[in-house]
Protein backbone atom coordinates (compact mmCIF):
# COMPACT_ATOMS: atom_id res chain seq x y z
CA UNK A 1 0.00 0.00 0.00
CA UNK A 2 2.53 2.23 0.44
CA UNK A 3 4.67 1.49 -2.08
CA UNK A 4 0.97 2.31 -4.15
CA UNK A 5 1.13 5.72 -2.35
CA UNK A 6 4.41 6.60 -2.99
CA UNK A 7 3.98 5.52 -6.96
CA UNK A 8 0.94 7.68 -7.20
CA UNK A 9 2.53 10.52 -5.11
CA UNK A 10 5.89 10.36 -7.70
CA UNK A 11 3.51 10.30 -10.61
CA UNK A 12 1.40 13.33 -9.59
CA UNK A 13 4.64 15.38 -9.06
CA UNK A 14 6.39 14.04 -11.65
CA UNK A 15 4.30 13.89 -14.94
CA UNK A 16 2.83 16.62 -16.44
CA UNK A 17 2.15 19.56 -13.90
CA UNK A 18 -0.97 17.12 -12.57
CA UNK A 19 0.56 18.60 -8.91
CA UNK A 20 0.21 22.49 -9.68
CA UNK A 21 -2.55 22.73 -11.87
CA UNK A 22 -5.40 22.54 -9.37
CA UNK A 23 -3.37 25.24 -6.93
CA UNK A 24 -3.17 27.35 -9.96
CA UNK A 25 -6.71 26.83 -11.12
CA UNK A 26 -7.69 27.93 -7.44
CA UNK A 27 -5.66 31.36 -8.04
CA UNK A 28 -6.91 32.04 -10.78
CA UNK A 29 -10.96 31.59 -9.95
CA UNK A 30 -10.12 33.67 -6.91
CA UNK A 31 -8.50 35.93 -9.10
CA UNK A 32 -11.52 36.55 -11.20
CA UNK A 33 -14.25 37.07 -8.46
CA UNK A 34 -13.20 40.42 -8.10
CA UNK A 35 -13.87 41.02 -11.53
CA UNK A 36 -17.32 39.23 -11.59
CA UNK A 37 -18.61 41.18 -8.19
CA UNK A 38 -16.30 44.34 -8.26
CA UNK A 39 -13.26 45.60 -6.02
CA UNK A 40 -15.44 46.53 -3.00
CA UNK A 41 -13.13 45.51 -0.14
CA UNK A 42 -16.22 45.37 2.07
CA UNK A 43 -18.00 42.90 0.12
CA UNK A 44 -14.98 40.80 -0.63
CA UNK A 45 -14.48 40.07 3.26
CA UNK A 46 -18.31 39.29 3.12
CA UNK A 47 -18.04 36.70 0.44
CA UNK A 48 -14.47 35.15 0.79
CA UNK A 49 -15.14 32.32 3.03
CA UNK A 50 -17.36 31.09 0.55
CA UNK A 51 -15.63 32.02 -2.35
CA UNK A 52 -12.85 30.16 -1.16
CA UNK A 53 -14.20 27.02 -0.35
CA UNK A 54 -16.25 27.04 -3.87
CA UNK A 55 -12.96 27.40 -5.68
CA UNK A 56 -10.89 24.94 -3.61
CA UNK A 57 -14.44 22.56 -4.34
CA UNK A 58 -13.98 23.58 -8.02
CA UNK A 59 -10.11 22.69 -7.82
CA UNK A 60 -10.62 19.41 -6.59
CA UNK A 61 -13.20 18.37 -9.16
CA UNK A 62 -10.99 19.45 -11.41
CA UNK A 63 -8.35 16.85 -10.83
CA UNK A 64 -10.96 14.04 -10.03
CA UNK A 65 -10.32 12.74 -13.18
CA UNK A 66 -6.94 12.03 -13.04
CA UNK A 67 -7.48 9.40 -10.09
CA UNK A 68 -8.19 6.57 -11.92
CA UNK A 69 -8.44 7.19 -15.51
CA UNK A 70 -4.96 6.98 -16.71
CA UNK A 71 -4.51 3.76 -14.80
CA UNK A 72 -7.46 2.63 -16.52
CA UNK A 73 -6.21 3.34 -20.14
CA UNK A 74 -2.59 1.93 -19.26
CA UNK A 75 -3.88 -1.20 -17.53
CA UNK A 76 -1.98 -0.64 -14.14
CA UNK A 77 -5.92 -0.79 -12.36
CA UNK A 78 -6.44 -4.03 -13.73
CA UNK A 79 -2.91 -5.57 -12.36
CA UNK A 80 -3.30 -3.37 -9.18
CA UNK A 81 -7.11 -5.46 -8.99
CA UNK A 82 -5.45 -8.86 -9.21
CA UNK A 83 -2.28 -7.46 -6.82
CA UNK A 84 -2.87 -9.33 -3.28
CA UNK A 85 -4.63 -6.21 -2.23
CA UNK A 86 -8.29 -5.75 -1.15
CA UNK A 87 -9.96 -3.10 -3.61
CA UNK A 88 -11.05 -1.24 -0.74
CA UNK A 89 -7.61 -0.17 0.14
CA UNK A 90 -6.35 0.78 -3.22
CA UNK A 91 -9.55 3.08 -3.47
CA UNK A 92 -8.42 4.61 -0.28
CA UNK A 93 -5.28 5.09 -1.20
CA UNK A 94 -6.21 6.81 -4.59
CA UNK A 95 -7.81 9.16 -2.79
CA UNK A 96 -5.56 9.68 -0.02
CA UNK A 97 -2.89 10.19 -2.97
CA UNK A 98 -5.41 12.86 -4.24
CA UNK A 99 -6.02 14.81 -0.94
CA UNK A 100 -1.68 14.65 -0.47
CA UNK A 101 -1.60 16.07 -3.96
CA UNK A 102 -4.62 18.59 -4.56
CA UNK A 103 -6.50 18.54 -1.46
CA UNK A 104 -3.39 19.60 0.99
CA UNK A 105 -1.66 22.27 -1.02
CA UNK A 106 -5.30 23.72 -1.34
CA UNK A 107 -5.26 24.26 2.48
CA UNK A 108 -1.68 25.51 2.68
CA UNK A 109 -2.58 28.07 -0.09
CA UNK A 110 -6.26 28.80 1.30
CA UNK A 111 -5.06 31.79 3.83
CA UNK A 112 -2.61 33.43 0.87
CA UNK A 113 -5.56 33.62 -1.50
CA UNK A 114 -7.85 35.03 1.93
CA UNK A 115 -5.41 37.43 1.82
CA UNK A 116 -6.15 38.90 -1.66
CA UNK A 117 -9.84 38.22 -0.87
CA UNK A 118 -9.64 40.74 1.97
CA UNK A 119 -10.97 38.05 4.69
CA UNK A 120 -11.45 39.62 8.06
CA UNK A 121 -8.15 38.57 10.72
CA UNK A 122 -10.06 36.26 12.79
CA UNK A 123 -11.26 33.95 9.67
CA UNK A 124 -7.78 32.31 8.30
CA UNK A 125 -8.15 29.85 11.53
CA UNK A 126 -11.32 28.80 10.55
CA UNK A 127 -10.95 28.75 6.88
CA UNK A 128 -7.52 26.53 7.48
CA UNK A 129 -9.60 24.43 9.67
CA UNK A 130 -12.27 23.84 7.78
CA UNK A 131 -10.69 23.09 4.68
CA UNK A 132 -8.48 20.66 6.41
CA UNK A 133 -11.11 18.93 8.12
CA UNK A 134 -13.28 19.15 4.37
CA UNK A 135 -11.08 18.48 2.23
CA UNK A 136 -10.22 14.94 2.71
CA UNK A 137 -14.22 14.00 2.17
CA UNK A 138 -14.03 15.88 -1.44
CA UNK A 139 -11.60 13.80 -2.06
CA UNK A 140 -13.01 10.74 -0.95
CA UNK A 141 -16.44 11.75 -2.58
CA UNK A 142 -14.50 12.33 -5.49
CA UNK A 143 -12.90 9.14 -5.55
CA UNK A 144 -16.29 7.21 -5.67
CA UNK A 145 -17.44 9.30 -8.79
CA UNK A 146 -14.00 8.93 -10.38
CA UNK A 147 -14.87 5.11 -9.82
CA UNK A 148 -18.02 5.46 -11.10
CA UNK A 149 -17.46 6.88 -14.68
CA UNK A 150 -14.20 5.36 -15.40
CA UNK A 151 -15.33 3.25 -18.11
CA UNK A 152 -16.51 5.94 -20.21
CA UNK A 153 -15.38 7.67 -22.95
CA UNK A 154 -16.15 11.03 -22.11
CA UNK A 155 -16.95 10.68 -18.60
CA UNK A 156 -15.73 14.01 -17.41
CA UNK A 157 -18.51 15.86 -17.30
CA UNK A 158 -21.23 13.43 -16.56
CA UNK A 159 -18.95 12.96 -13.31
CA UNK A 160 -19.15 16.49 -12.75
CA UNK A 161 -23.21 15.52 -12.66
CA UNK A 162 -22.55 13.12 -10.25
CA UNK A 163 -19.82 14.28 -8.13
CA UNK A 164 -21.10 18.22 -7.01
CA UNK A 165 -24.56 17.00 -5.63
CA UNK A 166 -22.88 14.64 -3.41
CA UNK A 167 -20.69 17.81 -2.29
CA UNK A 168 -23.71 19.88 -1.00
CA UNK A 169 -23.23 18.79 2.36
CA UNK A 170 -19.57 19.14 2.95
CA UNK A 171 -19.65 22.63 1.14
CA UNK A 172 -22.54 23.74 3.49
CA UNK A 173 -20.92 22.75 6.74
CA UNK A 174 -17.31 23.62 5.73
CA UNK A 175 -18.72 27.43 4.04
CA UNK A 176 -20.67 27.63 7.88
CA UNK A 177 -17.67 27.13 9.39
CA UNK A 178 -15.70 29.56 7.36
CA UNK A 179 -18.24 32.08 7.75
CA UNK A 180 -18.80 32.19 11.34
CA UNK A 181 -15.17 32.39 12.43
CA UNK A 182 -15.04 35.19 9.84
CA UNK A 183 -17.49 37.04 11.54
CA UNK A 184 -16.70 36.11 15.25
CA UNK A 185 -19.75 34.08 15.61
CA UNK A 186 -19.89 30.48 17.74
CA UNK A 187 -18.41 27.88 15.42
CA UNK A 188 -18.82 24.44 16.96
CA UNK A 189 -22.00 22.79 15.28
CA UNK A 190 -21.09 23.33 12.07
CA UNK A 191 -17.40 21.57 12.73
CA UNK A 192 -18.16 19.00 14.70
CA UNK A 193 -20.79 17.87 11.23
CA UNK A 194 -17.86 18.49 9.17
CA UNK A 195 -15.93 16.32 10.73
CA UNK A 196 -18.55 14.04 11.38
CA UNK A 197 -19.14 13.90 7.70
CA UNK A 198 -15.53 13.67 6.83
CA UNK A 199 -14.82 10.79 9.07
CA UNK A 200 -18.22 9.26 8.13
CA UNK A 201 -17.30 9.53 4.35
CA UNK A 202 -13.84 7.83 5.38
CA UNK A 203 -14.82 4.96 6.98
CA UNK A 204 -17.86 3.88 4.60
CA UNK A 205 -17.25 5.46 1.10
CA UNK A 206 -14.08 3.23 0.00
CA UNK A 207 -16.33 0.27 0.34
CA UNK A 208 -19.10 1.95 -2.30
CA UNK A 209 -16.14 2.99 -4.63
CA UNK A 210 -14.43 -0.56 -4.00
CA UNK A 211 -18.12 -1.85 -5.32
CA UNK A 212 -18.48 0.02 -8.50
CA UNK A 213 -15.02 -0.10 -9.61
CA UNK A 214 -15.46 -4.20 -9.42
CA UNK A 215 -18.10 -3.95 -11.59
CA UNK A 216 -16.00 -1.59 -13.89
CA UNK A 217 -13.70 -3.94 -13.93
CA UNK A 218 -15.81 -6.86 -14.73
CA UNK B 1 -51.27 -12.24 -5.98
CA UNK B 2 -47.34 -14.47 -6.55
CA UNK B 3 -44.62 -13.56 -4.52
CA UNK B 4 -42.07 -10.71 -6.53
CA UNK B 5 -39.43 -13.17 -7.31
CA UNK B 6 -42.16 -14.93 -10.38
CA UNK B 7 -42.16 -11.49 -11.71
CA UNK B 8 -37.93 -11.48 -12.81
CA UNK B 9 -39.63 -13.49 -15.34
CA UNK B 10 -39.93 -10.67 -17.91
CA UNK B 11 -42.68 -12.65 -19.95
CA UNK B 12 -45.04 -12.92 -16.43
CA UNK B 13 -44.50 -9.20 -15.61
CA UNK B 14 -45.88 -7.87 -18.71
CA UNK B 15 -48.79 -10.61 -18.73
CA UNK B 16 -49.82 -9.42 -15.68
CA UNK B 17 -49.07 -6.14 -15.81
CA UNK B 18 -51.44 -5.67 -18.77
CA UNK B 19 -54.02 -6.98 -16.90
CA UNK B 20 -53.64 -4.73 -14.08
CA UNK B 21 -52.55 -1.07 -15.85
CA UNK B 22 -56.22 -1.08 -17.57
CA UNK B 23 -57.51 -0.47 -14.36
CA UNK B 24 -55.27 1.20 -12.63
CA UNK B 25 -55.73 3.90 -15.54
CA UNK B 26 -59.50 4.04 -14.88
CA UNK B 27 -58.87 4.52 -11.05
CA UNK B 28 -55.90 6.87 -11.38
CA UNK B 29 -58.23 8.73 -13.52
CA UNK B 30 -61.22 8.81 -11.44
CA UNK B 31 -59.32 9.90 -8.77
CA UNK B 32 -57.41 12.61 -10.26
CA UNK B 33 -60.56 14.20 -11.69
CA UNK B 34 -62.49 13.85 -8.12
CA UNK B 35 -59.70 15.37 -6.63
CA UNK B 36 -58.56 18.43 -8.74
CA UNK B 37 -62.33 19.28 -9.80
CA UNK B 38 -63.65 18.99 -6.22
CA UNK B 39 -60.21 20.81 -5.08
CA UNK B 40 -60.34 23.60 -7.58
CA UNK B 41 -64.33 24.32 -7.68
CA UNK B 42 -65.51 23.15 -4.58
CA UNK B 43 -63.40 24.63 -2.07
CA UNK B 44 -64.37 28.25 -0.77
CA UNK B 45 -61.09 30.40 -1.24
CA UNK B 46 -58.95 30.92 1.51
CA UNK B 47 -59.27 34.21 3.40
CA UNK B 48 -56.01 35.07 3.04
CA UNK B 49 -54.62 33.30 -0.06
CA UNK B 50 -57.65 33.87 -2.51
CA UNK B 51 -58.05 30.95 -4.84
CA UNK B 52 -54.12 30.95 -5.31
CA UNK B 53 -54.60 27.97 -2.40
CA UNK B 54 -55.93 25.51 -5.06
CA UNK B 55 -52.62 25.15 -6.62
CA UNK B 56 -52.13 22.67 -3.33
CA UNK B 57 -54.28 20.40 -5.27
CA UNK B 58 -51.48 19.79 -7.49
CA UNK B 59 -48.28 21.01 -5.09
CA UNK B 60 -48.40 19.18 -2.78
CA UNK B 61 -49.24 15.06 -4.14
CA UNK B 62 -46.43 15.96 -6.79
CA UNK B 63 -43.83 16.79 -4.13
CA UNK B 64 -45.29 13.72 -2.09
CA UNK B 65 -44.38 11.47 -5.61
CA UNK B 66 -41.20 13.21 -6.25
CA UNK B 67 -39.65 11.85 -2.73
CA UNK B 68 -41.66 8.27 -2.85
CA UNK B 69 -40.31 7.74 -6.38
CA UNK B 70 -36.45 8.15 -5.44
CA UNK B 71 -37.78 5.90 -2.08
CA UNK B 72 -38.99 3.44 -4.53
CA UNK B 73 -36.39 3.56 -6.89
CA UNK B 74 -34.13 2.54 -3.74
CA UNK B 75 -35.81 -0.30 -3.10
CA UNK B 76 -35.81 -1.52 -6.56
CA UNK B 77 -32.08 -0.47 -6.76
CA UNK B 78 -31.63 -3.14 -3.00
CA UNK B 79 -33.44 -6.01 -4.93
CA UNK B 80 -31.40 -5.96 -7.89
CA UNK B 81 -27.98 -5.51 -6.01
CA UNK B 82 -29.16 -8.70 -3.46
CA UNK B 83 -31.28 -10.80 -5.66
CA UNK B 84 -30.15 -9.82 -9.47
CA UNK B 85 -33.86 -9.66 -10.13
CA UNK B 86 -33.14 -7.84 -13.55
CA UNK B 87 -37.45 -6.26 -13.83
CA UNK B 88 -36.64 -4.34 -10.58
CA UNK B 89 -33.47 -3.11 -12.33
CA UNK B 90 -35.30 -2.11 -14.95
CA UNK B 91 -38.23 -0.73 -12.70
CA UNK B 92 -35.62 1.63 -11.16
CA UNK B 93 -34.43 2.74 -14.30
CA UNK B 94 -37.94 3.65 -15.86
CA UNK B 95 -39.05 5.22 -11.82
CA UNK B 96 -36.33 8.15 -12.57
CA UNK B 97 -37.71 10.24 -15.08
CA UNK B 98 -41.19 10.10 -13.80
CA UNK B 99 -39.85 11.08 -10.30
CA UNK B 100 -38.12 13.71 -12.33
CA UNK B 101 -41.12 14.89 -13.76
CA UNK B 102 -42.43 15.35 -10.37
CA UNK B 103 -39.87 17.17 -8.78
CA UNK B 104 -39.93 19.40 -11.58
CA UNK B 105 -43.86 20.31 -11.13
CA UNK B 106 -43.44 20.21 -7.22
CA UNK B 107 -40.48 23.49 -8.53
CA UNK B 108 -43.07 24.75 -10.98
CA UNK B 109 -46.22 24.61 -8.80
CA UNK B 110 -44.32 26.09 -5.70
CA UNK B 111 -43.13 29.01 -8.19
CA UNK B 112 -46.51 30.39 -9.28
CA UNK B 113 -47.99 29.62 -5.66
CA UNK B 114 -44.93 31.43 -4.42
CA UNK B 115 -44.92 34.39 -6.79
CA UNK B 116 -48.14 35.59 -5.20
CA UNK B 117 -47.73 34.70 -1.48
CA UNK B 118 -44.50 35.08 -0.79
CA UNK B 119 -43.76 38.24 -3.88
CA UNK B 120 -40.77 35.96 -5.13
CA UNK B 121 -40.78 32.97 -7.40
CA UNK B 122 -37.89 31.15 -5.36
CA UNK B 123 -36.48 31.94 -2.16
CA UNK B 124 -33.37 29.62 -0.98
CA UNK B 125 -35.42 28.41 1.90
CA UNK B 126 -34.82 24.62 2.93
CA UNK B 127 -37.33 23.06 1.77
CA UNK B 128 -36.73 24.62 -1.92
CA UNK B 129 -33.11 23.99 -1.91
CA UNK B 130 -33.69 20.94 -0.76
CA UNK B 131 -35.66 20.10 -3.99
CA UNK B 132 -33.70 21.44 -6.44
CA UNK B 133 -30.69 19.27 -4.90
CA UNK B 134 -32.83 16.19 -5.15
CA UNK B 135 -33.21 17.16 -8.97
CA UNK B 136 -29.83 17.31 -9.34
CA UNK B 137 -29.66 13.82 -7.92
CA UNK B 138 -32.59 12.58 -10.54
CA UNK B 139 -30.19 14.12 -13.13
CA UNK B 140 -27.20 12.32 -12.20
CA UNK B 141 -28.91 9.21 -12.11
CA UNK B 142 -30.39 9.48 -15.38
CA UNK B 143 -27.31 10.53 -17.23
CA UNK B 144 -25.48 7.76 -15.38
CA UNK B 145 -27.97 5.31 -16.99
CA UNK B 146 -27.80 6.86 -20.73
CA UNK B 147 -24.16 7.44 -20.78
CA UNK B 148 -23.24 3.52 -19.95
CA UNK B 149 -23.77 1.14 -22.72
CA UNK B 150 -23.76 -2.77 -21.04
CA UNK B 151 -26.93 -3.03 -19.29
CA UNK B 152 -25.93 -5.22 -16.18
CA UNK B 153 -23.01 -2.84 -15.99
CA UNK B 154 -25.34 0.21 -15.69
CA UNK B 155 -27.64 -1.79 -14.01
CA UNK B 156 -25.23 -2.45 -10.86
CA UNK B 157 -23.42 0.88 -11.24
CA UNK B 158 -26.73 3.15 -11.18
CA UNK B 159 -28.28 1.18 -7.96
CA UNK B 160 -24.83 1.70 -6.39
CA UNK B 161 -25.15 5.18 -6.94
CA UNK B 162 -29.13 5.36 -5.73
CA UNK B 163 -27.73 4.30 -2.55
CA UNK B 164 -24.86 6.45 -1.99
CA UNK B 165 -27.00 9.63 -2.98
CA UNK B 166 -30.18 8.54 -0.90
CA UNK B 167 -27.92 9.09 2.41
CA UNK B 168 -26.45 12.12 0.65
CA UNK B 169 -29.62 13.23 -0.22
CA UNK B 170 -31.09 12.87 3.57
CA UNK B 171 -27.77 14.41 4.82
CA UNK B 172 -28.08 17.61 2.22
CA UNK B 173 -31.31 17.97 3.31
CA UNK B 174 -30.52 18.40 7.42
CA UNK B 175 -27.56 20.52 5.98
CA UNK B 176 -29.73 22.88 3.97
CA UNK B 177 -32.41 22.81 7.07
CA UNK B 178 -28.94 24.00 8.94
CA UNK B 179 -27.42 26.44 6.60
CA UNK B 180 -30.64 28.65 5.73
CA UNK B 181 -31.14 28.55 10.05
CA UNK B 182 -27.89 30.03 10.09
CA UNK B 183 -28.55 32.43 7.41
CA UNK B 184 -31.39 34.40 8.21
CA UNK B 185 -35.15 33.38 9.67
CA UNK B 186 -37.29 30.99 7.06
CA UNK B 187 -39.49 32.92 4.77
CA UNK B 188 -43.04 32.75 6.13
CA UNK B 189 -43.59 29.03 5.85
CA UNK B 190 -46.60 28.65 8.13
CA UNK B 191 -48.60 29.36 4.53
CA UNK B 192 -47.07 26.56 3.64
CA UNK B 193 -47.31 24.02 6.28
CA UNK B 194 -49.68 21.63 5.59
CA UNK B 195 -50.72 20.82 9.78
CA UNK B 196 -52.82 24.01 9.75
CA UNK B 197 -54.74 23.25 6.53
CA UNK B 198 -58.62 22.52 7.12
CA UNK B 199 -60.99 19.55 6.60
CA UNK B 200 -62.33 21.58 4.08
CA UNK B 201 -59.26 21.94 1.79
CA UNK B 202 -57.56 18.48 3.24
CA UNK B 203 -60.79 16.07 2.24
CA UNK B 204 -60.03 17.00 -1.22
CA UNK B 205 -56.11 16.61 -1.37
CA UNK B 206 -56.52 12.61 -0.64
CA UNK B 207 -58.11 11.72 -3.91
CA UNK B 208 -55.75 13.81 -5.64
CA UNK B 209 -52.63 12.25 -3.75
CA UNK B 210 -54.30 8.87 -4.39
CA UNK B 211 -54.73 9.97 -7.90
CA UNK B 212 -51.14 11.34 -8.59
CA UNK B 213 -49.79 7.61 -6.36
CA UNK B 214 -51.62 5.41 -9.02
CA UNK B 215 -50.84 7.80 -11.58
CA UNK B 216 -46.87 6.90 -10.93
CA UNK B 217 -47.72 3.51 -10.67
CA UNK B 218 -49.28 3.05 -13.59
CA UNK B 219 -46.39 5.29 -15.11
CA UNK B 220 -43.72 3.03 -14.20
CA UNK B 221 -45.02 0.11 -15.04
CA UNK B 222 -45.94 1.68 -18.32
CA UNK B 223 -42.59 1.80 -18.78
CA UNK B 224 -41.01 -0.69 -17.29
CA UNK B 225 -42.50 -2.83 -19.88
CA UNK B 226 -41.17 -0.41 -22.79
CA UNK B 227 -37.55 -0.95 -21.37
CA UNK B 228 -38.33 -4.67 -21.25
CA UNK B 229 -39.51 -4.76 -25.06
CA UNK B 230 -36.28 -2.49 -26.18
CA UNK B 231 -33.94 -4.87 -24.71
CA UNK B 232 -35.73 -7.99 -26.26
CA UNK B 233 -35.24 -5.82 -29.51
CA UNK B 234 -31.59 -5.17 -29.10
CA UNK B 235 -31.33 -9.06 -28.43
CA UNK B 236 -33.20 -10.16 -31.39
CA UNK B 237 -31.31 -7.70 -33.33
CA UNK B 238 -27.87 -8.65 -32.19
CA UNK B 239 -28.96 -12.09 -33.03
CA UNK B 240 -30.24 -11.60 -36.28
CA UNK B 241 -26.88 -9.99 -36.53
CA UNK B 242 -24.58 -12.99 -35.79
CA UNK B 243 -27.17 -15.22 -38.55
CA UNK B 244 -26.20 -13.00 -41.04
Amino acid sequence: MIALLSRDLALAIRAGGGFGLGLAFFLIVVTLVPFGVGPQSELLSRIAPGILWLGALLACLLSLDRILALDWEDGSLDLLATAPLPMEGIVSIKALAHWLTTGLPLVLAAPVLGLLLNLPQAGFVWLTLSLALGTPALSVIGTFGAALTVGLKRGGLLMSLLVLPLYVPTLIFGAEVARRGAQGMETQTPLLMLAGISLAVIALLPFASAAVLRVNLR
Amino acid sequence: MASIWEYANPKKFIDTTNRVIPALWALALVCLVVGLVWGFFFTPDDYRQGSTVKIFYLHVPSALMAINGWFMMLVASLIWIIRRHHVSALAARAAAPVGMVMTIIALLTGAIWGQPMWGTYWAWDPRLTSFLILFLFYLGYIALWSAIEDDDTAADLTAVLCLVGSVFAVLSRYAVNFWNQGLHQPASLSLDAEENVADVFFLPALPSMAGFVLLFIVLVLIRTQTEIRARRMRALLARERMQS
